[in-house]
């Protein structure tokens, strides 16, 4: 349990490379923008240099900003997927995302063994074998933990999964080879690279970013354009009269797990190569910023989710450019925020319609 | 009656003391890993067999019947055991450590096994204690007893500015607010240079009236006993206090309103109950009780850092609580023994002791989700059973 902090920590230290890594180096002559206006005067040089870099950083962090929401979109959207169709939280989620990280990276490490070096099928790989192993293992999970515990108090069912994510990122730690220390994860998508002033456009990281909004869409037009989103939707909205229409309780319950499953499994890799690192811990922070993410926007709404996700990154984002002298305390600043939202607003931004029966 | 006639009815409480206190007495003792393994086996055999043959439900019968003679016999044998180990460190904090836990735990029974708030920030709770503890050792001349209370107060401060969250969220929602405040409360010290940051802070031994609780007790020439014993009777005192506090509460209407705001919020208000009064009541007294533990742990250990106050600790709390089964205070005092001792003394396990306990709240969850000692139905006139 002590890795959170170093969890923390290394986030930090993943946000700060980037933000030295634009390919320009300041120090040098000729090259980068700076160059194109040598032929000014050093008055108007100095103070349009000046200008540049504010927008050009000031692009740099919204772009981090929107890496860093789109991923804990993703996550919370597998949140509101398990709330919305049983009312429960799946508190693994977060841990069964790391699990899908290292399943990725073991796959990773299996191909390039067998000789597989084009790095989309690497990729590929990871993926497919990520995903399905996890949506296994959420099938596993709904099949003997959650669907028994169905008629025990929310409590009962909130721990069994927390207990859950422990047991996994413990298993990982004591079991993975040499699995308590960080793990680097390849980069496996193109690296080239962009610089506009201060800002570097990274090929990677808008892959990263388009395929992370496809998958919350994708979700979104699953959940609201499919016959199986209706089904989850029915069972959700009542779960008797979804019965004796016909829907399979449990299997939407199983099909739903393995859908949130795989997607964490998916969350996970694009974490791994955002941050070229996975580790045990990362479950914990990543899972609980989910969900409170998730609870702001309103749960079992997946705009909530979206803009819960996107509002917590802003927050930490906010809380390196407004506070420099106290950048340390982003993660104090976004959860002290959170709270006071949540005293605001008790059911989230986008509350949940519901009327209570009596 | 005569002196016999009375006693006989005690007669087998007695014997089970005396049988448990021995067995925990040879646990401690035993270095040997094959022995504990065995020893353990053996008493899980034993608690099993009792369960089976319905010996266990009559011994909870006739404890029922007579409380104060089970704390005496508790008491007791705690007593004994330090008498008995009062050489030995590593023992004597083992039992100052199950006595603060069980406080901590009896606060968080207070919150969640009573009148139903959530709180997962339990850690961070007994970190303002121990914290609380350390500052206040370190700068200023206050008497120790009152750092201990100090502690207290300041948890439940901290825990009163959570409270509008808490109160106005419900289920998951406030679920959220404690996670949410205890991940912040570990980062917050883990930055701030003014508190030790990740390094952590020294905190002073306890001092009462010149007493020095961290020098071992020497009395005449060939006499020396451990200074843990000292930890030892101060726990002990506020175990007692705390217990006889919390049992009270549960056995009187208080009890009774936050049972009904627990069991049914909207029927209590219906009744005229105050929703609102009973939580605050309820979580600003858990934290006190939880801060005043972190705040004796604090000077016993002598040293804290943020690593002792992470998410992954407030969940053993709550897993104590919820092990021993909900609202028992009896239950989590065995629950914490048990979660405590023995990974202490099952060396082979240490490394792999979350897991395990991930592993076994799971299936307690599963297969016996109202945890090893069920809160018994409350007794509304003395002497009245349920059938």
């Amino acid at each position: 349990m002590d890795g959170l902090g170093e969890q923390r920590i290394r986030l930090g230290y993943a946000q700060a490379e980037r933000h030295v890594r634009p390919g320009t180096d300041p120090g040098r002559p000729g090259t980068g923008p700076a160059a194109r206006w040598s032929t000014a005067s050093s008055v108007e040089f100095r103070t349009r240099k000046a200008h540049s870099m504010d927008v050009g950083l000031f692009v740099q962090y919204v772009m981090n900003g929107l890496m860093l929401g789109v991923m804990y979109a993703l996550v919370a959207v597998g949140f509101t997927l398990f709330f919305g169709v049983m009312n429960i939280i799946n508190f693994s989620h977060g841990d069964v995302l790391m699990v899908g990280a290292f399943v990725g990276l073991a796959t990773y490490l299996g191909v390039s063994s067998i000789g597989v070096e084009n790095p989309w099928g690497q990729l590929a790989a990871a993926m497919i074998v990520a995903a399905s192993a996890m949506a296994l293992m959420g099938v596993a999970v709904a099949k003997y933990l959650v669907l028994p515990l169905k008629n025990a108090p929310p409590l009962n069912t909130l721990l069994i999964t927390l207990m859950l994510g422990t047991a996994l990122h413990e298993a990982v730690r004591l079991f993975y080879p040499r699995g308590a220390n960080p793990q680097r994860f390849p980069s496996l998508l193109p690296t080239d690279a962009y610089s506009f002033g201060n800002f570097t456009l990274r090929i990677d990281s808008v892959i990263l970013l388009g395929t992370g909004l496809l998958a919350i869409v994708g979700i979104h037009l699953l959940i609201n354009r499919t016959k199986l989103g209706l089904a989850m939707r029915a069972v959700a909205q009542d779960e008797d009269t979804a019965k004796t229409m016909g829907i399979d309780f449990d299997r939407i319950v199983l099909i739903t797990f393995a859908i949130g499953s795989a997607l964490a499994a998916f969350t996970g890799i694009l974490h791994g190569l955002y941050y070229s690192e996975v580790n045990f811990a990362m479950g914990l922070l990543l899972g609980v910023i989910g969900f409170s993410s998730a609870i702001v926007g309103g749960l079992g709404n997946i705009y909530g989710a979206i803009i819960g996700g996107f509002l917590f990154a802003a927050l930490q984002t906010l809380g390196v450019v407004a506070m420099p002298f106290a950048s340390a305390y982003k993660d104090v600043f976004a959860f002290g925020v959170i709270i006071l939202i949540m005293a605001w607003r008790p059911t989230g931004l986008i509350s949940e319609k519901i009327s209570e029966r009596v | 009656m005569s002196a016999r006639g009375r006693l006989a009815p005690l007669l087998p409480g007695i014997v089970v003391a005396v049988g448990v206190t021995t067995y925990v007495i040879v646990l401690l003792g035993v270095e040997s890993q094959t022995g504990i393994a065995a020893l353990l086996a053996a008493g899980a055999g034993a608690v099993l067999a009792a369960a089976r043959f319905g010996v266990a439900a009559r011994m909870g019968r006739a404890f029922g019947k007579r409380d104060n003679f089970l704390n005496l016999l508790v008491v007791l044998a705690i007593v004994v055991l330090t008498v008995f180990f009062y050489e030995d460190h590593f023992v004597l904090l083992m039992v100052a450590t199950v006595i603060i836990y069980v406080i901590a735990c009896l606060g968080l029974n207070l919150q969640f096994g009573y009148s139903g708030v959530l709180n997962f920030a339990g850690a961070a709770f007994f970190g303002v204690g121990c914290y609380t503890a350390a500052v206040l050792t370190k700068n200023t001349d206050v008497p120790h007893l009152v750092i201990l209370v100090a502690g207290g107060l300041m948890a439940a401060t901290v825990g009163s500015v959570l409270l509008l969250p808490v109160l106005r969220t419900r289920g998951h929602y406030s679920a959220v607010v404690t996670i949410a405040f205890g991940l912040l409360f570990k980062i917050f010290l883990e930055v701030n240079d003014t508190l030790g940051g990740p390094q952590g802070l020294r905190v002073d031994g306890m001092n009462v009236l010149g007493w020095e609780f961290n020098d071992n007790i020497e009395i005449g020439e060939n006499f020396e006993a451990s200074f843990y014993v000292n930890y030892v009777v101060v726990g002990l005192i506020l175990l007692v206090l705390a217990f006889a506090l919390v049992r009270r509460i549960e056995r009187s209407w208080i009890g009774l309103n936050l049972d009904a705001v627990r069991l049914d919020e909207t029927a209590a208000s219906c009744f005229g109950i105050n929703i609102m009064r009973w939580k605050i009541t309820a979580f600003i007294l858990g934290n006190f009780l939880i801060g005043l533990a972190g705040a004796l742990y604090a000077m016993m250990l002598g040293f804290i850092a943020p690593t002792n106050f992470t998410f992954g600790d407030s969940l053993i709390l709550v897993s104590i609580v919820l092990l021993g089964g909900i609202g028992n205070p009896w239950g989590l005092a065995v629950a914490t023994t048990i979660l405590i001792i023995v990974p202490e003394k099952l060396q082979a396990i240490q490394e792999y002791r979350f897991l395990l306990f991930a592993v076994m709240v799971i299936l307690i969850l599963l297969f016996r989700p109202e945890g090893l000692l069920p809160r018994p139905l409350r007794a509304y006139f003395p002497g009245w059973r349920p059938k």
